[in-house]
C-alpha cells in the first residue's frame, strides 16, 4: 500500500516539475514534496505500523523517491535559470554593425614616412644617421666639396644667401663633409644624412624652394663602383619593389668622379615605355659616384688608401614616384585630407 | 646642343645606326640625349613652287592671286595673302591634300570668289619657331634661292626631314658643344675615326698687318687673340643648306658673313666675330678692361654702361665689343659692307661669365667662352670662316693674321694603372681593353707594363686626374657591364643616436595621441618669423629672398602651423590636430651660423572626440592640448621634472596658457591662441603647444628600476577643500604630496565645484588620498596621522577648509 503510495507520489512530483515554468513555482514543488511537511515525509511517519522486514525496503524506496524528485527539480532549476539568463541577454542584442568609438590617431607625413624607410634600411646595413645645420657655411656646402668659388653652379642667383659666406645649404652634402672631417682621416665612413635643403627656384607642381634630401657615403678602403651599384640595387628593390632593376648612366657632380645618374625601371609599363618614364622604361631617381679625390683630400683622408661612394636623392621625388603624388606642393600644404592618407604599413 | 644627324655625317661616318639608336648609345655612354626630333614627321605635300604670275585680287586688296608651277603638268592658281609673294619667286607650295603641321590639312578653296589650289607658306606655317626665322622672311613667305628645283619636296630642301638630337650637356662637357667635338664622342662610341673640314687656305699677296695691328692690355683674361681681313665681301644671304644647318641648331640666319660665323661656332665650338672694317673708327685692336662707366652700344641697340669688371676690344679709344658677348651697333656688318675684320680669340671665361651676366645677355658664344674653348681650335677656326666667307661671300682674304698669341696651353698627361681602374670599378678589364678604349677617345696611349700614360688632347679640358680617366674608362666600357657587389669592409654597427631615437618616440607618442605629422616652411614673412618665439631673439634675414612672405627664418613653428589649420579650416576640415618636429634658427654673430634648435609645435582645434551615434562630442580644450604634451613627457621619462605656470605671451589668451618648465627652466608654452588673433586668420579656437625638443632630449632620465608589486592593500581617502578661486590646484598637490608623507603614493583630483552654491571668490577641490605601506597593513591610525599633516598642511598654506 505505502509502497504504492511513494510511487504515485513520485509520479505526481514529476509531473509538477516538468510543467514548472519559474523559480518560484519549482520551489513550492520542492516545499511540498520534500518538505517536512510533506507527503513524503508523512509516508515515513506511518511506517511504523509496517512490519520488520517491510520497514527498510519501505525506507529505501522512499529515499529512492525523495532522490529523484530532487534531481529533476535541481535538472530542470538549471534549466529554467539558463533560460532566463537567456531571456535576459536576448533583450540586451545590439547591432554589432554600428561604427566603434573613433580612436585618436595620427601618422606619420609622407616625406617621414620615406625618410624612416630609407633610414631604417640603411641602418640595417650598418649606416648610421648624421645631420647637420641648414644654415650652413659656403665652405662646406661648396668648397669642401669641389665647388670652388669661381664655379659656374654657385650662383647667388640659386642659393638663398644670407651673407657673402652664410646661406641655406642648397644640398645635404656639407653634413658629408662635416662627418668626414670629424673621422679625422679614419675610415670606415658609413652615414646616411637625411634632411631639408634650399634652393631658390618659385614653388609649383615640380619645384618647391624648400625640399628635403636624403645623402650616403661610404668611405673604406676598396671600396669600388660595383658596390655602390649594389647597394642601390639593395635601396631600389627595398623602396620600390622586388622586381625593380637599376640603371647607370655617366653624369657629372663636381664632388664625385666618375658620377653616374641612377634610373629604375619603370613599374607602371614594366619597361616597356609609358607616359610616366617619358617612353624609355626608365625613371631617374638619384645622383650618385665615387667620391672626388679632393674631397678626401680635403677632408684628411688619403686618397690613395680610401675611396668611397656617395649617392642623393630628393625625398620629394621618391615619394612622388612611390605613391603617385603629382603635385610637389602637397607636401608643404599640409590638407588634411592628403595627411591621412599615409597611414598604413604596406607589405 | 641640337645636332644635325645628316651634318654629323660630315664629321663621323654613321653608316648602320639611325638617329635613335645613336641617341640610344650617346646617353648610355655619358651625354643624356633629351629627344630626337623630325620636324617633317606627319607633315606632307609641300613642294618647290615657281610663281609664274602674280596679279592682285579682284576682290581683296589684301590678297595676290598667283599662278604657280608646283612641277605638275599644269600651273595651279592660288591665292596668297603674304606681302612679299611675287612673280618669279621660288617657293614652298602646301598643294591640295598636304598636312601641315598641327595636322592642318589643305582643301581646295575659294577666296572671295577665286579658287586657290593650295598655299605658298611662311616658315613659321612649315613649324619653324618664328624666332630662328630669317627677318627678311619674319612676317611672310619664304623665297628660296633660283637654283632650287621645281617640284621637289620643300620639307627636304628646308632640312626638316633631318633629325636634330638635343643633347643635355652637363657642365663638364663643353667639348660637346660643337659638331667636331659631338663627333669625337660618336666616334668613340662607335669606334670609328673623325674627319674635319679640309680648308683651302688661299690669301692674296697684300698682308693683313698692313690694315689692322693687335694690342692686347689684359693678357691674363685674352691670352690669344686673331684678326684676319677679309676685303670685297657681298653681303647677301648664305646658301640655304647653311640657313637650315644654322636653323636646326636653334639659330636665325641673318646674312652671309654671319651665318658663316655662327656656322663655324656650331662646328668648331669657337665663336668669332666680324666687324666692318671701315667702321672700326681705326686700324689697331686694343683688348682691355672697360673704365668705370664706359658706355657701348651694342647690337641690339642698348647702351650699356661698362666697368672694370668687364673686358673689351677697343679701336684704341672706344669699345667696340665686350669681348666674348656682344659686339658693338657701330662696327656691325651690315648689307652694304664690304671689308672684314674677323676675330678669333680665346676669352677667359670668368670675364665673360661676369659682363654676360651684368648685362643679362647669355648667348651661343658666352656660353662656350664661359666653359672654356679648346685653344688648340682657334687659329683654324678663324682660318676655315675666311675661307667660308671667300667662298660664299665672293671676298679676298689678306695673307696672315695680326695677332697677339701667348697661350700656351699643354695637354694634360696622366698616368694611371690598370690595377687602380679595375679596382675603383669592381672590374676585371683587360689591358687591351682599356688600351682600345683610350684609343678610340682619340688620347696618347703609352703603355708601361700595365700602367697607362695618357696625353688628353685640349679639346677635353675636364679631364685632369686619374679619377677622370676611370670615368672616360667606365662609361665606354658600360656601366651595364660592372658587377654588382656590396662593401666587405670591417662591419660597423648602424644605430640612431640617442637624440633621434627620442625624436621618433615623440613622433609615434604624438601620432598616438591623434595628430598628424605636417611639415611647413622654414622661410617666412618678418611679421611671422618671430610672432609666438620662446625666445625672444633676433631672426635672419635672406639676402636676396623671392618675396618677403618667404624672406625670413623662422624662430618658431606655431604661426606656419596656424597657416595650416586656416587652409584646412577653409575647406570645411574643422577638426585638425596637427605637429610638426622642425629647426628654428636664432642669430649669433653676422659671420656667424645661426643656433639652430629643433621645436616641437602642436595645433589642436575643432572637436577632439567625436561618436555622433552614441551622442558624445568632446571639443578640443586646454587640457585636452595639456594631455598631449603630457604623455609625450611621460614616454620620455620626464614626468617628475615637468611643471606648469600661468603666463601671459604675446597673441596667446591670456587667461589660458602656460609655460612648461623642464627643472623650473621654461623650455615651452601651450595654451590657446588669443580669440583676436583667432578671429584675424578665420580659425576656430585653436590650441597650441611648442616645446624645444633639444631641451627635452637633453635632460637626463632615471633608468628603469623595477619596483614590487605591493602585497598589502591601500586605504583612499577623499578630501573637499574650499580654496580661494585664485588658487592653484596644482600648487595645493604639491602641499599634499610633501605633506603626506611617504605613506601617502597617489594623490588625484576627482571633482571641481566652482558653481553658484559655492561662496562668492571660492571654488571646491576635492583629491583622492591613496596610502600603503610595501611591508605591511597600514592601520587606521597611521593614516589618520598622515591625512592630519596633510589637512593642517593645506589649511595653513593654502587656507583651506575642509567642505562639509
Amino acid at each position: 500500500m505505502m509502497q504504492e503510495r511513494l510511487l504515485e507520489l513520485q509520479e505526481e512530483a514529476l509531473q509538477k516539475v516538468t510543467a514548472a515554468s519559474e523559480l518560484k513555482e519549482l520551489n513550492e514543488v520542492r516545499v511540498a514534496y520534500l518538505g517536512k511537511k510533506g507527503p513524503i515525509t508523512e509516508v515515513l511517519r506511518g511506517m511504523g505500523k509496517l512490519s520488520a522486514e517491510e520497514r527498510p525496503k519501505i525506507g529505501a524506496l522512499a529515499n529512492e523517491v525523495r532522490e529523484a524528485i530532487a534531481t529533476e527539480i535541481e535538472q530542470k532549476q538549471k534549466a529554467l535559470e539558463t533560460a532566463a539568463v537567456n531571456a535576459k541577454l536576448a533583450t540586451e542584442t545590439i547591432d554589432v554593425t554600428l561604427p566603434g568609438r573613433p580612436v585618436n590617431k595620427g601618422n606619420l607625413h609622407p616625406l617621414t614616412r620615406v625618410v624612416e624607410e630609407v633610414e631604417d634600411l640603411f641602418i640595417g646595413m650598418g649606416y648610421t644617421v648624421a645631420e647637420g645645420p641648414e644654415v650652413e657655411s659656403d665652405y662646406y656646402n661648396f668648397e669642401a666639396l669641389n665647388l670652388p668659388k669661381s664655379h659656374p653652379a654657385r650662383d647667388m642667383q640659386d642659393s638663398f644667401y644670407i651673407t657673402d659666406e652664410i646661406l641655406m645649404r642648397t644640398h645635404t652634402s656639407p653634413v658629408q663633409a662635416r662627418t668626414m672631417k670629424k673621422h679625422e682621416g679614419q675610415g670606415p665612413v658609413k652615414i646616411i644624412c637625411p634632411g631639408k635643403v634650399y634652393r631658390r627656384d618659385n614653388d609649383d607642381a615640380t619645384h618647391s624652394h624648400q625640399f628635403q634630401q636624403i645623402e650616403g657615403l661610404v668611405i673604406d678602403e676598396n671600396i669600388s663602383m660595383s658596390d655602390l651599384k649594389g647597394t642601390l640595387d639593395v635601396f631600389a628593390k627595398k623602396l620600390f619593389g622586388q622586381d625593380r632593376e637599376i640603371r647607370l648612366r655617366p653624369s657629372f657632380f663636381p664632388f664625385t668622379e666618375p658620377s653616374v645618374e641612377v634610373d629604375i625601371s619603370c613599374k607602371i609599363c614594366g619597361g616597356k615605355g609609358c607616359s610616366v618614364c617619358k617612353q624609355t622604361g626608365w625613371i631617374e631617381v638619384l645622383g650618385a659616384g665615387i667620391v672626388h679625390p679632393n674631397v678626401l683630400e680635403m677632408a684628411g683622408f688619403d686618397s690613395k688608401k680610401y675611396s668611397g661612394f656617395a649617392f642623393g636623392m630628393g625625398v620629394e621625388r621618391i615619394a612622388m614616384l612611390k605613391y603617385g603624388v603629382d603635385d610637389i606642393r602637397h607636401f608643404y600644404t599640409n590638407d588634411v585630407r592628403f595627411l591621412k592618407q599615409f597611414n598604413h604599413h604596406e607589405a | 646642343m641640337f645636332v644635325s644627324y645628316k651634318w654629323l655625317q660630315d664629321y663621323v661616318d654613321l653608316s648602320g645606326i639611325n638617329a635613335t639608336e645613336l641617341a640610344d648609345k650617346i646617353t648610355k655612354s655619358g651625354i643624356e640625349v633629351e629627344g630626337v626630333e623630325k620636324k617633317s614627321e606627319g607633315l606632307k605635300g609641300v613642294v618647290i613652287g615657281h610663281v609664274l604670275e602674280r596679279e592682285q585680287h579682284p576682290n581683296a586688296d589684301k590678297l595676290n592671286k598667283c599662278q604657280v608651277d608646283i612641277g605638275a603638268e599644269n600651273p595651279v592658281q592660288i591665292i596668297c595673302g603674304a606681302p612679299n609673294v611675287d612673280k618669279g619667286q621660288k617657293v614652298a607650295v602646301a598643294t591640295v591634300g598636304a598636312v601641315l603641321p598641327g595636322n592642318f590639312k589643305i582643301k581646295k578653296a575659294k577666296l572671295r570668289g577665286e579658287e586657290s589650289h593650295g598655299m605658298i607658306c611662311s616658315l613659321q606655317e612649315l613649324g619653324f619657331e618664328s624666332k630662328l626665322v630669317s627677318k627678311d622672311y619674319a612676317t611672310g613667305i619664304f623665297v628660296f634661292p633660283n637654283d632650287v628645283e621645281v617640284g621637289k619636296d620643300a620639307l627636304e630642301e628646308l632640312g626638316l626631314s633631318d633629325e636634330v638630337l638635343e643633347l643635355g650637356l652637363t657642365p663638364n662637357r663643353s667639348d660637346a658643344l660643337s659638331m667636331i667635338g659631338v663627333a669625337y664622342e660618336v666616334g668613340a662610341i662607335l669606334g670609328r675615326e673623325v674627319k674635319w673640314p679640309v680648308i683651302e687656305k688661299e690669301e692674296s699677296a697684300e698682308k693683313a698687318t698692313d690694315y689692322i695691328s693687335v694690342k692686347v692690355e689684359a693678357k691674363e683674361d685674352n691670352p690669344v687673340y686673331i684678326a684676319k681681313i677679309i676685303k670685297d665681301v657681298k653681303i647677301g644671304p648664305s646658301p640655304l643648306w647653311m640657313q637650315t644647318r644654322l636653323m636646326s641648331a636653334g639659330i636665325r640666319p641673318h646674312n652671309n658673313v654671319v651665318d658663316i660665323t655662327n656656322y663655324i661656332l656650331l662646328e668648331y665650338g669657337q665663336p668669332l666675330h666680324a666687324f666692318d672694317y671701315d667702321r672700326f673708327g681705326s686700324k689697331e685692336i686694343v683688348v682691355r678692361r672697360a673704365k668705370d662707366a664706359e658706355k657701348i652700344v651694342t647690337l641690339d641697340e642698348a647702351e650699356r654702361t661698362l666697368t672694370p669688371d668687364h673686358l673689351v676690344i677697343t679701336n684704341g679709344s672706344e669699345p667696340v665689343a665686350i669681348a666674348g658677348v656682344m659686339g658693338g651697333a657701330d662696327s656691325e656688318v651690315k648689307n652694304d659692307t664690304t671689308n672684314i675684320i674677323l676675330e678669333s680669340a680665346y676669352f677667359a671665361g670668368t670675364v665673360v661669365r661676369k659682363a654676360s651676366k651684368d648685362h643679362g645677355l647669355r648667348s651661343e658664344a658666352s656660353a662656350r667662352f664661359e666653359k672654356g674653348v679648346d685653344p688648340a681650335r682657334i687659329r683654324e677656326a678663324g682660318e676655315r670662316a675666311a675661307q667660308l666667307i671667300a667662298q660664299f661671300a665672293g671676298g679676298t682674304v689678306l695673307q696672315g693674321t695680326a695677332e697677339v698669341d701667348e697661350l700656351t696651353m699643354e695637354p694634360a698627361v696622366i698616368s694611371i694603372t690598370l690595377e687602380k681602374i679595375n679596382k675603383l670599378l669592381g672590374t676585371n678589364m683587360t689591358v687591351s681593353e682599356v688600351e682600345s678604349i683610350f684609343k678610340r677617345l682619340k688620347f696618347g696611349v703609352e703603355l708601361d707594363n700595365e700602367t697607362f700614360t695618357i696625353t688628353v688632347p685640349t679639346r677635353r679640358g675636364d679631364i685632369t686626374i686619374e679619377a677622370d680617366l676611370v670615368e672616360e674608362a667606365a662609361r665606354l666600357y658600360g656601366y651595364d657591364n660592372i658587377p654588382t657587389t656590396l662593401p666587405t669592409g670591417a662591419a660597423t654597427p648602424g644605430h640612431l643616436t640617442d637624440y633621434q631615437i627620442k625624436r621618433r618616440k615623440a613622433r609615434r607618442t604624438l601620432e598616438g595621441a591623434g595628430l598628424y605629422q605636417a611639415v611647413t616652411y622654414s622661410l617666412t614673412s618678418e611679421e611671422k618669423a618671430a610672432q609666438f618665439a620662446l625666445e625672444a631673439r633676433e631672426s635672419i634675414r635672406l639676402a636676396m629672398p623671392i618675396s618677403e612672405e618667404r624672406s625670413q627664418l623662422r624662430l618658431s613653428i606655431v604661426p606656419q602651423l596656424l597657416e595650416v589649420v586656416r587652409y584646412n579650416n577653409a575647406r570645411q576640415l574643422d577638426s585638425v590636430a596637427l605637429y610638426e618636429i622642425g629647426s628654428v634658427f636664432f642669430k649669433r654673430g653676422d659671420q656667424e651660423l645661426p643656433e639652430e634648435k629643433e621645436h616641437i609645435a602642436g595645433a589642436i582645434t575643432g572637436l577632439w572626440e567625436a561618436h555622433p551615434w552614441q551622442g558624445e562630442k568632446k571639443p578640443v580644450d586646454f587640457f585636452v592640448a595639456k594631455g598631449v604634451i603630457e604623455a609625450l613627457f611621460d614616454t620620455l621619462g620626464l614626468t617628475d621634472q615637468i611643471s606648469y605656470r600661468q603666463a601671459q605671451i604675446n597673441d596667446m589668451h591670456p587667461g589660458r596658457t602656460a609655460e612648461v618648465l623642464l627643472n623650473g627652466v621654461v623650455i615651452g608654452f601651450i595654451g590657446q591662441v588669443h580669440p583676436t588673433v583667432q578671429k584675424d586668420l578665420d580659425i576656430k579656437e585653436t590650441y597650441i603647444f611648442e616645446l624645444s625638443l633639444k631641451a627635452l632630449s637633453e635632460a637626463e632620465v632615471a633608468p628603469i628600476a623595477y619596483e614590487t608589486i605591493p602585497r598589502y592593500p591601500s586605504t583612499t581617502r577623499d578630501i573637499a577643500l574650499v580654496v580661494d578661486q585664485a588658487t592653484k590646484a596644482g600648487d595645493i598637490q604639491i602641499m599634499i604630496e610633501e605633506a603626506g608623507g611617504k605613506l601617502l603614493k597617489e594623490v588625484t583630483i576627482f571633482d571641481l565645484y566652482e558653481g553658484e552654491r559655492m561662496e562668492q571668490g571660492k571654488k571646491s577641490i576635492a583629491y583622492s588620498l591613496k596610502y600603503f605601506d610595501p611591508e605591511r597593513t597600514l592601520t587606521d591610525e597611521d593614516i589618520t596621522k598622515a591625512h592630519e599633516k596633510v589637512l593642517e598642511a593645506v589649511k595653513e598654506k593654502a587656507g583651506a577648509e575642509l567642505r562639509g
